[in-house]
């Protein structure tokens, strides 16, 4: 077994020490070493099932001096950065007027951002691909916000929110082709179904913290994933559903036929209209979530949420309902979920158990955290940057995924407390309050 | 009889291959008290380096098997446990005092990196090998035509295990490593400044737990002759599990948990359906959760305000 000697850390009692050429040379070198020795046979050698179904490799020994010597290379680009920028405690300090600038910017980018939403499929009515990025983008940003409730309001861990996501879907795929309901019916339906789900995996997680809890949620969406591959007679198996029904407006369908939203209006039948009505729907659903949220977050159970995500222990002395308190943030979340999933399955038109996966959850997550846990506007922002960024990348197609990890890594290093911030707790005292002796004395409460 | 014989002993190779990988969530568990989501990648990516080195080992002329698999088994060792600590160093150690949820998503976007990694540098594509270790011995002839096997791989995967636990319960316990390692645990602010160097002690178990998944990924590929890039995730979300299931923390426990969701993979595929197995084995977790909240082993926290 080896026992690479730890690099030595930029202590900064020892920043002189440490910070000539010599050191930055150190270690850049122990850096590309470590870079060998992990690629030396992951890149240095190639494996591939020969032709008689044995394996057979061949040597790449170039790849594998270009990737050193690119280690070698940031190595030192990196270690100059962190020597010219300072300790990374320094970054942190933002100057006076850059923080008057982002107040004046935080209070009118909400509803800049809520105008320009509203706006877009006017302004980009020829261009689909942007209508189509813009509806996939607002459906995170509605699983985002609904995860919120769960995650940043409740501080309930939940890694399997796309349960709640595949739910809604097949609901909505499997009443709509089974028994021909219309989207209108099956919408609630679908979330009244995955807020059901929510209460059920919240019974056997109400006595859970932490990381159990993780690993329970995580657990649950892999069981519903899995059920959906296996139970083949009414999912379909890995085929999934096909022929889910698009949705109407309100009953009068988006065709080019006599009866269709077009002729009734007299105007012109252009596929766009789906795209745009589907486009203000998901924006509808997600500012509805949004609605509820912060309403809810002003009612005793918005209260209680963020009690027990501060302290549970404290909460359940107060004489809050754990039980209720647990149930009703897994079934909100849940709920929202559940809309979300019926709102794809009626876009795609096709759904199967490839879409449910766990990296849905830890994307959804990542968005959550990103944005601040609780805020949100961050949620939206980080939506859009998590989603957006991801198409950026679409071209590059095996390597993308790998992008999304060094961006999430890079991301948590760089702002743990996510993009925008941590919301605080919605009542809090203004000020210490002193308490009388008088009133704390033994057997007067 | 027979029949279930056979899959007790099939169920507790399989087992042994989940408690390896289990005690480094759990070590990494008990002293950071986050939960290294890389670590199934970890496994798969030791898988790979058995089996890349066994190529070029091969490849090189060498023919004693005993020798080559010594040798894979050091090197896979090696550089899997450097790919622990590269992961501990660039995604954890900058979070150690950060928020809760902060080395966690870290911990995701390093297991989608291994992942992507590994696909990227080796291809989508499964590698099969030929069957290295053959043979076996018949343990009981049944009537009806049907034979209790053990073969020789299971042998030496059992073997090595319980080789190898030995070995690591010996350091926990009785090494000057060891102690560190416990020291931190308990109270990692105490321990620094009983001269404990703890960044150096955390390395180590990443490293430790490292090298054990490597051995359970030479293994897994020894025993079902065939990796993926994505065979971490499964694995991992199971040892996980066995992990929480034996009391998370508690490095008996993870023995007591891989080999109990090993053994119920392999029963409930044996006696109802293949399909369901994992849905059994996540099952049985959430229910053991509902009456045990720490698991089997684990101890109960103490809450405080």
């Amino acid at each position: 077994m080896s026992s690479p000697s730890p690099a030595p850390l930029p202590a900064p009692s020892h920043a002189a020490r440490n910070s000539g050429p010599a050191f930055i040379l150190k270690k850049a070198v122990l850096s590309a070493l470590v870079a060998l020795v992990l690629f030396s046979l992951m890149i240095g050698v190639r494996t591939e099932a020969g032709p008689e179904g044995l394996l057979i490799y061949w040597t790449r020994f170039g790849e594998l001096a270009a990737i050193v010597a690119a280690v070698f290379g940031g190595s030192i680009v990196i270690e100059l950065l962190r020597q010219w920028i300072g300790p990374v405690g320094a970054a942190g300090l933002i100057p006076a007027w850059l923080k008057d600038l982002m107040d004046f910017a935080g209070r009118w980018l909400t509803p800049a951002l809520l105008v320009f939403t509203f706006l877009i499929p006017v302004i980009f009515y020829d261009q689909r691909y942007i209508l189509d990025l813009a509806i996939l983008v607002l459906t995170y940003v509605m699983l985002g916000w609904g995860l919120n409730v769960v995650v940043g309001l409740a501080g309930l861990l939940d890694l399997g929110y796309v349960a709640f996501y595949a739910v809604g879907a097949y609901s909505y795929a499997l009443l709509a082709t089974n028994f021909g309901l219309s989207f209108w019916i099956c919408l609630p339906l679908a979330g009244i179904l995955a807020a059901f789900w929510g209460v059920l995996l919240g019974f056997p997680v109400l006595r859970l913290r932490g990381d159990y809890l993780a690993i329970v949620t995580l657990a649950f969406g892999e069981i519903i994933r899995l059920v959906l591959i296996n139970w083949q007679s009414l999912t379909g198996g890995p085929n999934g559903v096909t022929g889910i029904p698009r949705p109407t407006f309100f009953g009068i369908p988006l065709t080019p036929g006599d009866d269709g939203l077009a002729a009734m209006l007299g105007i012109e039948f252009s596929p766009t209209h789906r795209v745009v009505f589907l486009f203000y729907l998901i924006l509808a659903l997600a500012l509805l979530t949004n609605w509820v949220t912060i309403r809810l977050r002003r009612l005793p159970i918005g209260r209680a949420w963020e009690a027990l995500r501060e302290d549970e222990v404290a909460c359940r002395a107060l004489g809050i309902n754990i039980t209720t308190t647990k149930l009703t943030a897994f079934a909100t979340g849940a709920l929202f979920g559940g809309f979300a999933g019926a709102f794809f399955a009626t876009r795609q038109g096709f759904i199967s158990p490839e879409s449910f996966t766990f990296h849905e959850s830890a994307l959804v997550l990542a968005i959550v955290v990103l944005g601040g846990m609780g805020s949100q506007l961050g949620v939206a922002l980080a939506a859009l940057a998590m989603i957006g960024g991801f198409e950026l990348f679409r071209g590059l197609d095996q390597y993308r995924m790998l992008v999304f990890g060094f961006a999430m890594v890079l991301l948590m290093i760089w702002r743990p407390r996510g993009l925008v911030g941590h919301r605080a707790p919605t009542v809090f005292l203004e000020k210490n309050q002193a308490i009388s002796s008088d009133l704390v004395k033994e057997g007067h409460g | 009889m027979d029949y279930l014989a056979q899959q007790l002993i099939n169920g507790l190779v399989l087992g042994s291959i989940y408690g390896l990988i289990a005690i480094g969530y759990t070590m990494v568990y008990g002293i950071v008290g986050m939960i290294n989501f890389a670590h199934g990648d970890i496994f798969m990516i030791g898988g790979f380096i058995a089996l890349i080195s066994f190529l070029v080992l091969v490849s090189f002329g060498l023919t004693a098997v005993p020798l080559i698999l010594l040798i894979v088994l050091l090197v896979s060792m090696a550089i899997t446990a450097l790919y622990g600590w590269t992961v501990e160093r660039i995604a954890y150690r900058p979070l150690r005092h950060s928020f809760r949820l902060a080395p966690m998503l870290s911990a995701i976007g390093m297991s989608f990196i291994l992942t992507n990694f590994s696909q990227v540098a080796q291809g989508a594509r499964v590698k099969p090998v030929p069957p290295i270790i053959t043979g076996g011995y018949t343990l009981h002839e049944g009537a009806s035509g049907f034979n209790v096997q053990l073969s020789n791989i299971q042998i030496i995967v059992v073997a090595t295990t319980v080789v190898l636990l030995a070995l690591f319960t010996w350091l926990v316990s009785r090494t000057r490593l060891g102690r560190d390692m416990r020291a931190c645990e308990q109270d990692q602010t105490m321990a620094s400044l009983l001269g404990v160097d703890v960044d150096r002690t955390i390395s180590f178990t990443f490293v430790i737990g490292a090298a054990l998944a490597a051995v359970a990924g030479m293994m897994y590929l020894l025993y079902y002759g065939l990796v993926d890039f994505f065979m971490g995730f499964v694995a991992g979300i199971k040892a996980f599990t066995a992990a929480v299931l034996g009391g998370i923390g508690s490095l008996p426990g993870a023995m007591l948990g891989g080999l109990l969701i090993g053994l119920i993979e392999t029963l409930w595929s044996a006696y109802f359906s293949v399909e369901y197995k994992d849905v059994a084995a996540f099952s049985i977790l959430i229910v053991v959760l509902i009456f045990l909240p720490t698991g089997l082993l684990g101890r109960p926290e103490v809450e405080k305000v």
